[in-house]
Formats: C-alpha cells, structure tokens, sequence
C-alpha cells in the first residue's frame, strides 16, 4: 500500500492547533514570511489534502520540496506535533503522483537514491572513481580547460567544493571487532553511507573514543545505507528494505547499544520501530532496535565518558547543532558536554547554533538559492565568535559549512566533537608512554 | 473575494507588487484559520502591503469596490479574529515588522504592527529598558494584533495589560483616510481619548498600522518561588494574603490537580502529583526589595500551609521552577487531537470558586479539563482536551462552556479576559455586558464603518 495523506491516522493531522508557535522557529518561513512556507501551512496544504480540498498539485510538489526537513518546528511546537511523519507521508504522496520538479532533481533522485545509497559497494567504488579523479588531476585539469562549464549552473556551483574523497574507508581503518583493555560494552558501530566516502577517519575516531571507554566495538566492513535519505525524500518502500537488512546484519538482542556517529542518519535510525510496525516479522525486532540505539555522544554522556587527561592546548571551540540531532534526536546538551571535558579547550556558544546551515540532506542540491543563504548567514555567525574550530557532528553539515568557510576565505577548522576527543585520548596516550 | 476579477487583481498588483497578491489555493489555504479550535473560512485572495500608503490605497480600493477586509497579523489569535469571512480580502500585515525608533528620553518605543512582540522587548532591552506585556505567544504575535485584542500576559497583576502601554496610534479608517491618535506625552486629554476606542477593537474599525508604545526601566532584579498546596483555597488565599501585606508581585501563576498532571508526564519536573494546587510566585524591582519581598511572600505561604515551597537560588533555578507553569500548554496540548483554551475571569477572591466550579462541570460531563492561569488577576485558562471528530463529545464541550460562562457572569466576572470575542465568544456578549451598552457598541461600528467593511461579523453579527 502506498503512503497518502489520506490514509494517514487523522488525528497526527489534527493534532495541529495552528497556534503559531513553529513559525519563528522556521528558516523557510523566517525568509519570506508566507504562511504557505511555514509549518502550520504546509500542515494546513496536508489536510486540505487529506480533507479532499486540494489536490496534490505542482504548486504542493514544491512546497513540500522547498521545506528543508530540518524540524526545527517540532522543537518549537508545544502540541508534539509528528512532523517528520507528516513531511515523509506528503512526500511519497508526491512521489507516486509522479509530480517531481525539475530536471536536476529528477537526475540526483535517479543517481543517489535509487541507484547508490540502495547498494553499498557500488557507492564505494563511485567513492573510490572521484577519488581517482581528484588524486589524478584531472579535476583540476577540467576546471582549467573550462569543462566543467558544461556542467549545469546548480551542478558548477557545487563542484569546486565536491568533497575530497578519503583515501580509506571505514573497513581499511576499523577492524570487524575490537576490543579494549577492559570490556564494559558490547556496541555496533554504524559507519554511514556519506561518513564512510568522505569522513572514515571519524569513524575510526568514533571508534577509538568507545575504545577508551570500556566498549568492544564491532564493525561489520560492508553495511547497508540507513535508508533516511530514501525515506525523507518519498521512497518509502526502498527505506523499508533498507531498515530490514541493517536489522539483519547488526540483531539488537547481541549488544548493548548500537552507535551512530551522524545526525542525519541517527534520528532516521530511531524510527524503525514505526517504520516497520506493520511488518509480522520485523516489527518487534525494530522495536529494539529503536531501544538500542544512540547517538555516539548521547552514548558517552549516559556511561559517564572519562575525560582525557591530557588536552590540545589553548583552543577556543564553538558547536553548531546539526539540525537532525538536536531537533529530531533531541541531542543537544551532550555534543557541548563532551568537549568540555577536554583540558584547556573554551566552548563558546554560537549565536542561532541550531539554524539549519542549509544542508538539509539534498537539499543544496535541489534548493540552491535558500541553501545559500542558509549557508552565508551560518558562516557571518561563525567568524562573529572569534573561535578557531568549528565542530558539528553530522556530515551533511561538515561538507555543507566546510564549503561555506572556503568560499569566505576563512582559516577557522572544522572538526567533528569526536574527533576533537579522539586526539586528546591519543594525546593522552603519547604523554603516558613518554612518562613511562 | 469569491472568482477573484482580473481588473481588481491587477489593481491590486499595481499597489502592492505582483508577489504581494496571493490568489492560488496552495498560497491561500493556510490563511483559513487562526490558532481557534474547529475555526475556518475561505481566505479568496490575500494582500501582503509593503507600507501604510499600500494599506490605505488598499482600503480605498475596497471600499470602492465593497469588498470585506479581514485584517491578520500572525494570525495566533485564540477568537476567530482573523479567520476570514465569505468573499473576504484577507488584509496580511507581518512585512511591516520594523521597530522603528526606541526614544530613551522619552521611554518609548515606535513600531509597525506587524513588529513582533518580543522584538519590541528586545529593541528595548538594548537600552535597558523594558516592554512588559508577555503574552504567551509573544515570539511570534504582532503588535498590531496585541493592541486590537488587548491582549494580556503573565505580568498583569503589577504591570498591566497591552493597553496601559499604548501612547499613540496610527491608523487606516475604512474609507482609507490615514489618522493619528495620541502622542509621547504622559498627560493629554486634548478631546476624547479615541486610541483607546481602537485598542481591543478586534480590526472591526481601523487598521493600526503603527503604534507608540510606554516603556519602563527594566527591574534589576527577580526572585522566583513555587509553592504547592493541599487545597486551592490556600493558593488562592495566600495571593490575597500576599496583596493585603502591600506587596505586588509581578506573576502570580497557578496551575490545578489535572494540570500538573499532565505537565509531570511531559516535562518531568519532579513535582507533587498528589497536590491540589501549584503557585508560582515572582516579583521583581530594586535587589534589597527584592529579597525583603520575597521572603514575607515565602513566609505568608508557610502560614497559609503550603506543603513545599522551593525558592529558586539562581537564575537557572528560576527557569526550572517556571518551566512548571510554562510548560502548562504545552502538556495539555498533547494530551487529545483538539484543545479548546478558554479565557474567562472572575474577580481576584472568587477564583478558588471557579476553579472549582470547571473541575465539577468537567466532571459532570465527562470531560477532560486542565486548569491553569493568573490568580494575581483573576483569569483562568480552562482548557479542554477533545476531538472535535467526536460529535457526542463536543456537544457536552459546548453544555459545559455554557455552564462555566453563566457562572463567571454570577460571579460578576467576564467571558474574555485577554482573547477578544472575535467570532468564539460573540454569543455571550449581550448577556455579559447588557443590551444598552451592547447597542452602543454596535451603533458605534456602524456610524464608523456603515457598509461594514472591516472584520464583518466579528464581536456581534
Ligand atoms: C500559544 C498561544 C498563547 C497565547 N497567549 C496569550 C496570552 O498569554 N495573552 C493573550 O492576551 N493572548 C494570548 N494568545 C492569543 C493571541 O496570541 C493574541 O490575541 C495576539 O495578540 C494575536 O496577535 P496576532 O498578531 O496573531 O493577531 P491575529 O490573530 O492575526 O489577529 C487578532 C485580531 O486582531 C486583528 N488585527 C490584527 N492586526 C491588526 C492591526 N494591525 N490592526 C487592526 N486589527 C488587527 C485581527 O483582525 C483579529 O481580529 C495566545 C495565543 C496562542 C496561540
Ligand atoms: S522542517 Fe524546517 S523548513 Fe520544514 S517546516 Fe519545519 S522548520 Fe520549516
Ligand atoms: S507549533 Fe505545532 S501545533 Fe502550533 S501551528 Fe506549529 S505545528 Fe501546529
């Protein structure tokens, strides 16, 4: 059966009052000040929907397409409205409908999420291309003979910044099970679709922090996409799939918590549960699979995570809350809890942190214009602090923000609070062996 | 307007800007509603203006044409106030949003309507300086809105409500003449006081479209307390206690058995589900005031046998303590698909009565009713989770608002403290206020506006 607006239990509909209170929180509304792009009005355009009043129109296509999924309404919102629910079930509605925008969405849609992020080797070895292409040269050779100039306008805009691929990934740094001098913990480690092309090493980072902390750590080398990107973005059955052979592959009676390290990918991962509710086999399985889950700092706060004993020098950090973890995990206070802990290091705080930066997903792909502007006001917001580091936990934001600091010609580095963690703990290991 | 016409769509273009004029069902829909339960209409085609001189090049050409105008701020109100009416033009005014000028000299602040609320306290604040009506959606309602509803908040009792703030008005009349009322003199009695005409006058006869606004030294300091009791007698007695020692709080703030009920199971506050009553208690002013305040209030408490009292030590303690009675909505919200708030208010000594009273009625028809709001002044917020699907169940919603309004009026209290009448409460208005005065009203509006352009149907029909 297909996701509608129709067939959806009324009441998470109706449980909007249309107070109000959600439009000061939202970027999409704060820009143009239309009721349509706010919230309550993309709620009230659902009913309609769901009421038989409109039709799913290309007018509606786009409204829920322009919506950046940042939930940042749900944090506002006093009733405890499911808007994420609501955003996916409008999606798909608008998916089946077959009213799909523009060109280059339609193309990225095709490329990313029905063809790569559905199988997990293909994408490495699309990684492992760009990477060659980045190592050969050849992207700089292109840029020179101009062409990339053929590329379309929102496609340019984005290349000089593609993201370096790594040089490894996740399975040539993390062994399949490792395990620290004292085992307290038997946890799964998530190394994620994007996290693992661009960022492995924080995965291994990730790693080496549960390692310092009394958890055994298994890493299964290949691991299926979470399917959060499928599910935001209208394909619902692919989303389901994918749930079922990540459940497959890490049972969640085997270990004590299973760990994401990215935002994005964690607040879709906790919803299995209601994913696969209708599903006979699955769905007590998912719900403990929702049960186990954490994100990683959420994980280490809860065990008391030892603080390192040695620090990284005078640093003063500022934190941007990535949009999936504080509004749609509701992990915000841990992240910041965590740096703290390292010696020396001054946490300052970032005016507006839990703005959306304009990542949002595919969305700088498929919403340029907003994206950008999401991205300029980030960064004004940065440099204001006068801190060296930026750290984020989620990679959508890394890559998203990481290019905003390029493009502004600014030196401040941008660094994942794991990260930032793992250094100190090697640090502190250097300092002891020296001593002894 | 129903199809809308062409030329008059054009027309309207031409003085606002071609995306100014919204006429689409996708733009115009979630312009239906306000933040009333179970209330909507068709918003035919919407105006966004840019300026006063839009506004009232607007209202002429409405008024030439005859067409309603509905004028919306943030559209947050809890009356119907801004839901439109058959054929309407829904006037929108939130692009005017600029805090134009704070005037430290002369403590005031200038705005358009569709400034936010709490923008207005901030633009303050930078000059130590203070804005005090906060009402609970002050993120995001406008100041046009607050003054055409009056509207109130949690510090009534020592400051005031958005009316003892008002200075001076700019408004568009409905033949779109553009008029000034009032000035940044404390004293004027220069003719009839007409802004106070405009304040709490639900957009039925002008379009404020800038207002002047009193602001006052911001307190430099504040002590927060909660108190839980066994019997909201207490509560309420200790608040009289409280004002009869000379001492003004500027919040005092209940919530019921029910209420903390729900809040418990939301936010997990920690608080005494057994008791019957919560009061949260602040005042503000000069620091040694403060703390000698605050200790008679804490001691006058005890004496009325408060159970606990819990006196915040710093600043975060405080906003713990508070979230308890913030949070009270927001618990309640959650609780089934529809909330109904109501806003009646009785006298400050009856209000143990009432609250009561709503809990007897809740229970008499098998309703699920939370309490909560300000015992300084006497208004409370029944609020009643439903599911306006559920016919049967609605039926006894309305069977038990009016019981709770014939009580109120026994008890010399009003329909609306703070909502307006709007299209919710306009059935009791006559009953309320009598037939002499409620002909007066409408006299009023009708040698205003004669063709009853502005807001049709809202207050009385
Ligand atoms: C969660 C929540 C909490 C609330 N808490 C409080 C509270 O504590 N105290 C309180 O008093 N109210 C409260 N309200 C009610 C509401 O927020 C206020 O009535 C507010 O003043 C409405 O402002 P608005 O900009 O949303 O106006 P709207 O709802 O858009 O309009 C309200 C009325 O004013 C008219 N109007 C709006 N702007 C103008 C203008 N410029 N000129 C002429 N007429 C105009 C409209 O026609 C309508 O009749 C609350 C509402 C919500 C949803
Ligand atoms: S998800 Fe973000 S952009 Fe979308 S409605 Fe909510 S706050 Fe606005
Ligand atoms: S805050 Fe929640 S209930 Fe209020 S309008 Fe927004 S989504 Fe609806």
């Amino acid at each position: 059966m297909k996701p509608s607006l129709q067939l959806l239990d009324y009441s998470i509909l109706q449980q909007c009052m249309h107070c109000g209170m959600c439009l000061p929180a939202c970027p999409t509304y704060d820009a143009t000040k239309k009721e349509r792009h706010s919230p309550r009005g993309r709620i009230s355009l659902m009913r309609a929907v769901a009421d038989d009043e409109l039709k799913i129109s290309p007018a509606f296509a786009d409204e829920m397409s322009y919506c950046l999924g940042c939930l940042a309404c749900q944090t506002a919102c006093p009733a405890g409205v499911d808007y994420s629910n609501l955003l996916e079930t409008a999606r798909a509605e608008v998916q089946s409908a077959g009213l799909n925008q523009t060109f280059t969405s339609r193309f990225w849609r095709a490329v990313t999420i029905r063809g790569l992020f559905m199988r997990p080797r293909l994408l490495r070895f699309a990684g492992r291309l760009l990477w060659l292409y980045q190592r050969l040269g050849l992207q700089t050779a292109f840029r020179m003979i101009g062409l990339t100039k053929l590329l379309p306008k929102d496609l340019r805009r984005l290349e000089p910044q593609c993201p370096t691929i790594a040089t490894k990934f996740s399975p040539q740094l993390i062994r399949p099970v490792e395990s620290p001098a004292k085992k307290q913990h038997r946890v799964a480690l998530l190394t994620g679709c994007v996290q693992d092309l661009v960022f492995a090493d924080i995965n291994r980072d990730t790693a080496d922090v549960l390692l310092a902390n009394g958890c055994e750590v298994h890493t299964p080398p290949v691991q299926p996409c979470c399917g959060s990107l499928h599910a935001h973005n209208g394909e619902a059955d692919a989303a389901k799939t994918l749930a079922k052979r990540m459940i497959d592959l890490f049972p969640p009676s085997q270990f004590d918590a299973i760990i994401t390290n990215a935002g994005g990918c964690g607040n879709h991962l906790r919803h299995y549960g209601s994913l696969l509710a209708e599903d006979p086999v699955y769905a007590p399985l998912a719900k403990l699979w929702d049960a186990k889950l954490r994100d990683i700092h959420e994980w280490m706060m809860e065990h008391g995570c030892r603080a390192p004993q040695a620090g990284l020098g005078d640093l003063t950090v500022t934190y941007h809350d990535s949009c999936h973890l504080t509004h749609g995990q509701k992990v915000t206070q841990q992240p910041r809890d965590l740096l703290k802990l390292i010696p020396g290091l001054r946490l300052v705080e970032l005016p507006e942190a839990n703005w959306c930066c304009g990542s949002a997903g595919i969305y700088n792909i498929t919403q340029p214009e907003q994206s950008e502007q999401l991205l300029v006001r980030k960064i004004g917001h940065v440099l204001g602090t006068g801190a060296t580091v930026l750290a984020t936990a989620n990679p959508g934001c890394h890559l998203q923000i990481a290019r905003g600091l390029r493009q502004a010609g600014s030196a401040v580095t941008l660094l994942q609070p794991v990260t930032l963690l793992a250094r100190a703990y090697r640090k502190e290991k250097m300092t002891e062996s020296m001593t002894a | 307007m129903p199809s809308p016409d062409p030329a008059v769509l054009a027309r309207l273009r031409a003085i606002v800007g071609e995306a100014h004029v919204l006429t689409s069902p996708e733009d115009t829909i979630p312009y239906g509603f306000d933040g009333t339960a179970a209330l909507k209409g068709p918003a035919g085609v919407v105006v966004l203006p840019g300026s006063t001189a839009e506004v009232s090049a607007v209202v002429r050409l409405a008024c030439e044409l005859n067409v309603p105008i509905v004028t919306r701020g943030s559209g947050t109100g809890l009356s119907g106030g801004s839901v439109p009416s058959e054929g309407c033009l829904v006037l929108c005014l939130t692009r005017l949003d600029k805090v134009i000028s704070v005037d430290a000299a002369n403590l005031t602040v200038r705005a358009q309507c569709g400034a936010i609320t709490a923008a207005i306290d901030a633009a303050a604040n930078k000059h130590g300086l203070f804005y005090p009506p906060d009402p609970g959606s002050m993120k995001i309602s406008t100041i046009g809105g607050n003054v055409a509803e009056n509207s109130g908040g949690l510090r009534g009792l020592k400051y005031g409500v958005t009316r003892d703030y008002v200075m001076g008005l700019e408004v568009v009349l409905p033949d779109g003449r553009i008029a000034h009322f009032g000035n940044a003199c404390v004293k004027d009695v220069a003719g009839y006081s007409m802004k106070d005409l405009f304040i709490g006058s639900e957009g039925t006869l002008g379009i404020i479209t800038e207002v002047l606004l009193k602001v006052v030294p911001r307190p430099a300091a504040r002590r927060t307390m909660l108190a839980s009791y066994d019997r909201m007698e207490d509560a309420a007695q200790t608040v009289s206690d409280i004002i009869a020692a000379k001492i003004i709080p500027c919040t005092l703030e209940f919530l019921d058995r029910m209420t903390i009920g729900c809040v418990e199971d939301y936010a997990k506050i920690g608080l005494p589900r057994d008791c019957a009553a919560l009061l949260l208690m602040e005042t503000d002013g000069h620091p040694s005031a403060v703390a000698d305040e605050a200790e008679q209030m804490l001691a006058l408490a005890r004496a009325r046998g408060a159970r606990d009292v819990r006196v915040a030590r710093d600043e975060a303690e405080a906003l713990r303590l508070a979230s308890a009675r913030r949070s009270a909505f927001s618990a309640l919200a959650r609780v089934r698909p529809t909330t109904i708030l109501e806003d009646v208010t009785v006298p400050r000594d009856k209000l143990a009565e009432m609250v009561s009273f709503v809990a007897e009625v809740a229970k008499k028809h098998r309703l699920l009713v939370g309490t909560f709001g300000h015992m300084g002044d006497g208004n409370l917020h029944p609020t009643f989770l439903t599911d306006e699907r559920n016919t049967d169940e609605m039926a006894r919603v309305h069977e038990a608002l009016e019981e709770i309004v014939t009580k109120t009026l026994a008890l010399g209290g009003t329909i609306t403290g703070e909502h307006g009448v709007g299209l919710a409460k306009k059935a009791w208005l006559r009953r309320q206020v009598g037939e002499h005065s409620h002909d007066l009203m409408r006299e009023i509006k009708r040698a205003w506006d004669p063709r009853n352009l502005l807001n049709p149907g809202k207050i009385f029909d």
